[in-house]
């Protein structure tokens, strides 16, 4: 039973980390969890270098005029940020870190179907960073994220570096998304149907199967650019007969279902907190998994609404806008399905719902912002200002990372076997969400107004909307910082959790805090996830127990 | 003149909220569907903005977890729901997606008759060709006239962008980009590079100045010669040389006060000997000048790098000539 005097991480009791003492055996591990320990360490190293870099940017912009760094640094800053955050934290984030560590255990499994595969991704991951650190060293990068030819093919900074880096970095997401697809095609607990599947777990296959499918474009056309600067093969460059635009498609072809990455696996935490947190049934499961699915298909054929002002065809932007409409439709679908889940339940407003609800208002946003861009006449005046650099951010960073926060607060007591002090869990939220939300809604109309993207300096005219978006951006590192000691400190004295703190339905919380090394200690049988009938809280063991939990004693 | 300003139009309060609050002043002759269809977006997803948090907060409060409080069984799906909410909001999006599509075609198909003008973009800064010959760095159009730019990037990809019309388009190297549009106030508008070009991608901004026919002829009329003022009477050297400083963007990279941008600063240059990055000395006098304009990288000073554009076919040896005089008054 669990005790109210032991705190902190339980390193008496068997489990997945007391399996095995040693740095090399978390290095040479095999084991889904421990690789997901390794990469959460990992991603979060990147978020914070993203993030001060995000902090650089803030503070040059607070004000017109140059004052911290030169125009040139301000370029390679902004790069960094950008390729740090995309390639290193948002794309890896919820499914290297969560997916890894929560889907074969909810699905029934001991592991994941290639372990060393699994593994081999995660050192990927960090040859690809030392890569685009090396670049940051040498002389860091300044074409932005989108490494757009010409000027990436001719600028001195080292660009082929960090290109070698997100190649690199590639190999690491399409390992993942193999694994994930054959663990859930051949892992299922026997009896598990693919609609017993916690949703999580449908929009992890549908983020892996874009992962699998584009992800090559993008590795082959950075090793052409890579290829244009090193032999002088005009592929791109038109000064040696290539095409700029070209190098777009390719591009795109990637980056645009990149998004999907992004923000499906977000979506799938949104669908299990929701519905844990308002202690009912999720509503529509099968439209909100097949809409992931949905999402995943259309996600390839939008790649050209990048591109509406690049001179493509006029025909080709018809297309374009028509498709990237009908895109909102799965994703309004999964809106509303969250939020019929809510009604008449029992609303428990812990901080992973909270960051759920968050999840779902700034996605709203930003998913309704996107109408602006994917109407053609309206894009041509927004496209590359500050109206876009707000409209991804309220996906990429306000969804996406919103969802991150919910699935760490959601299963951290369940990897570590520790509960974080709640009340400053709230006032994180709020300061995060407050922040968010000044940094970015001001850039909406700064960018409706002409306020361009990538400037260094600015028209004084714009002044007081920068200072508003700094102000947001310093409130909301406040926030993350105190996240970040509140989780640390858990580690040390949090309360022990019992193995099912939020009486969540499916697998992972039917085995022990933190689970042992080959999940269960005896097979599972699968049963609705979203089924909350039979679980009772139980003050003695401040955790949900029921008819489920037959082997309650053997977990102890 | 002072120029539009891009933060405070007047609000329309039949759109308060609406473009009045959120987009610069109009100024074309398209600008106008592209708010009108910017309005009905913006309403629209104002109106399931709000529907959604009214919904989550309403939920939140009604069903929040308090004593005596139970969660009771509802149908967990329902068709003819989905439908509901998936069916009707989407014919808007197709309103939305005709609408922007039929004014898309209008930005992009110039006018047969339009006033023709030959841009190039090149890092950091915009050059304006006329019919005549006529070569400016700030954009002038006449009032109520079509105006097409045909476009050419000397370097890297450009975007021109002129918010108070509601036009972009890149500056693309290799081909010609063509855009148009009719300005229908005059007055002077912000006109910014929007495609990141490298070091000064901010500073490449300039001035589109929208005439009266009278105006621009008269403006044409003092642009076509840079040696003589409006009254005929000729400018000094020096004075033109200064104009070509500003209008062919050479303060982009060489500054007037000593501060090292990309390029050598102006200050105390003439005469001064630079060593080059081939190991050469060289000194700053008149066929220095005239062969770092024509032709640039053919030596380049040490601490720098050959990035300058070649001015060869675009200023005379006379405007060379002008320039060096300019040159020699920064001391």
């Amino acid at each position: 039973m669990a005790t109210t005097t032991a705190v902190g991480l339980d390193t008496s009791t068997r489990n997945y980390i007391t399996e095995s003492k040693g740095i090399k055996s978390w290095l040479l591990t095999v084991d889904h969890k421990r690789i997901a320990i390794m990469y959460l360490i990992s991603v979060l190293s990147a978020f914070l270098i993203g993030g001060i870099a995000a902090v650089l940017i803030r503070t040059e912009l607070a004000e017109p005029g140059m004052q911290l760094m030169t125009s040139d640094q301000y370029n390679q800053v902004f790069t960094l940020h950008g390729a740090v955050m995309v390639f290193m934290f948002i794309i890896p984030g919820i499914p290297a870190v969560f997916g890894n560590f929560a889907l074969p255990i909810m699905i029934g499994a001991k592991d994941v179907a290639f372990p060393k595969i699994n593994l081999l991704s995660w050192y990927f991951w960090l040859a690809g960073t030392l890569f685009a650190i090396a670049s940051l060293l040498i002389n860091s990068a300044d074409t932005g994220w989108t490494f757009y030819t010409p000027y990436s093919t001719e600028t001195e900074t080292a660009v082929s570096t960090i290109l070698f880096g997100a190649f690199l970095l590639g190999f690491s997401s399409i390992f993942t998304g193999l694994n994930f697809i054959v663990t859930i095609h051949k892992l299922r607990a026997p009896g598990m149907t693919w609609y017993q599947l916690p949703l999580f777990c449908w929009s992890l296959y549908a983020t892996s199967v874009i992962q699998i499918l584009a992800t090559p474009v993008l590795g082959i056309t950075l090793l052409l650019v890579m290829v244009e600067r090193f032999m002088g093969v005009g592929i791109f460059n038109p000064a040696l007969g290539g095409d700029p635009v070209l190098f777009q498609h390719f591009f795109w072809f990637y980056s645009h279902p990149a998004v999907y990455i992004m923000i499906l696996p977000g979506m799938g935490v949104a669908s299990e907190v929701i519905s844990i947190f308002s202690r009912k049934h999720i509503f529509g499961y099968k439209f909100i998994a097949w809409s992931s699915v949905a999402i995943a298909i259309l996600g390839f054929f939008v790649w050209g609404h990048h591109m509406f002002v690049s001179g493509q065809s006029k025909m080709a932007g018809l297309v374009f806008s028509a498709i990237t409409f009908s895109v909102a439709i799965p994703s309004a679908i999964k809106v509303f399905n969250w939020i019929s889940t809510m009604y008449k339940g029992n609303i428990h407003l812990e901080a992973p719902m909270l960051y759920g609800l968050a999840f779902i208002f700034l996605f709203t946003i930003g998913g309704l912002t996107g109408l602006f861009l994917s109407t053609l006449a309206t894009d041509v005046h927004l496209h590359d200002t500050y109206f876009i650099v707000a409209h991804f951010h309220y996906v990429m960073v306000g969804s996406m990372m919103m969802a991150f926060f919910a699935a760490m607060h959601h299963w951290w007591p369940k990897m570590f076997g520790v509960m974080y002090n709640k009340k400053l869990a709230m006032w994180a939220w709020g300061l995060v969400f407050f922040g968010f939300n000044l940094t970015f809604f001001p850039q909406f109309i700064m960018g409706a107004k002409g306020m361009p993207r990538r400037y260094a300096d600015y028209i004084d005219e714009f002044a007081n909307y920068h200072r508003l978006s700094t102000a947001g951006s310093y409130i909301l590192t406040v926030g993350i910082a105190m996240m970040a000691v509140y989780f640390y400190r858990s580690l040390k004295n949090g309360k022990r959790t019992s193995h099912n703190p939020w009486g969540g339905g499916s697998l992972e919380w039917r085995t022990s805090s933190p689970p042992p090394h080959f999940n269960f200690d005896e097979e599972p049988t699968p049963l609705d996830p979203y089924n909350f009938d039979d679980l009772v809280y139980s003050e003695e063991d401040e955790g949900y127990v029921g008819h489920r939990l037959a082997h309650e004693s053997e977990l102890h | 003149m002072i120029t539009e300003s891009l933060t405070s139009g007047p609000i329309n309060p039949a759109t308060f909220l609406g473009q009045g609050v959120w987009m610069p002043p109009q100024a074309s002759t398209y600008a106008g569907s592209v708010d009108g269809l910017w309005n009905l977006i913006f309403w629209y997803s104002t109106f399931f903005t709000v529907l959604i948090m009214a919904l989550v907060i309403l939920f939140v409060v009604l069903y929040r977890k308090r004593p005596g409080h139970k969660e009771q069984k509802t149908a967990s799906h329902s068709l003819p729901l989905e439908l509901f909410w998936t069916i009707p909001p989407s014919l808007f999006l197709v309103v939305f997606f005709f609408w922007g599509l039929n004014t898309y075609l209008d930005m992009n198909t110039p006018p047969e008759d339009s006033y023709q003008i030959h841009v190039t973009a090149m890092k950091w800064n915009w050059n304006f060709t006329y019919p005549n010959g006529v070569i400016t760095d700030e954009l002038h159009v006449p009032v109520d006239t079509p105006v097409t730019l045909t476009m050419e990037s000397s370097d890297v990809i450009h975007s021109l962008f002129i918010p108070a019309f509601r036009a972009k388009m890149d500056v693309v190297p290799g081909r010609f980009q063509k855009m148009w549009f009719e300005a229908t106030k005059t007055g002077e508008y912000h006109l910014f590079c929007t495609e990141y070009c490298g070091t000064e991608h901010s500073s490449m901004t300039t001035l589109c100045v929208v005439h009266t026919d009278e105006d621009f002829e008269a403006w044409m009329e003092v642009a076509k010669d840079p040696y003589h003022d409006a009254e005929g009477e000729p400018i000094p050297m020096r004075d033109v040389g200064e104009l070509f400083y500003n209008r062919f963007g050479c303060a982009q990279c060489h500054s007037l006060d000593g501060s090292v941008l990309q390029g050598p600063s102006f200050q105390g240059l003439w005469g001064k000997e630079e060593r080059m990055t081939d190991g050469a000395t060289m000194t700053v006098d008149e066929n220095y000048v005239l062969q770092s304009i024509w032709e640039p990288n053919a030596h380049v000073v040490e601490g720098y790098q050959a990035v300058m554009p070649t001015f060869k076919g675009k200023m005379s040896q006379k405007d060379v000539t002008a320039m060096i005089e300019f040159m020699k008054t920064i001391e």
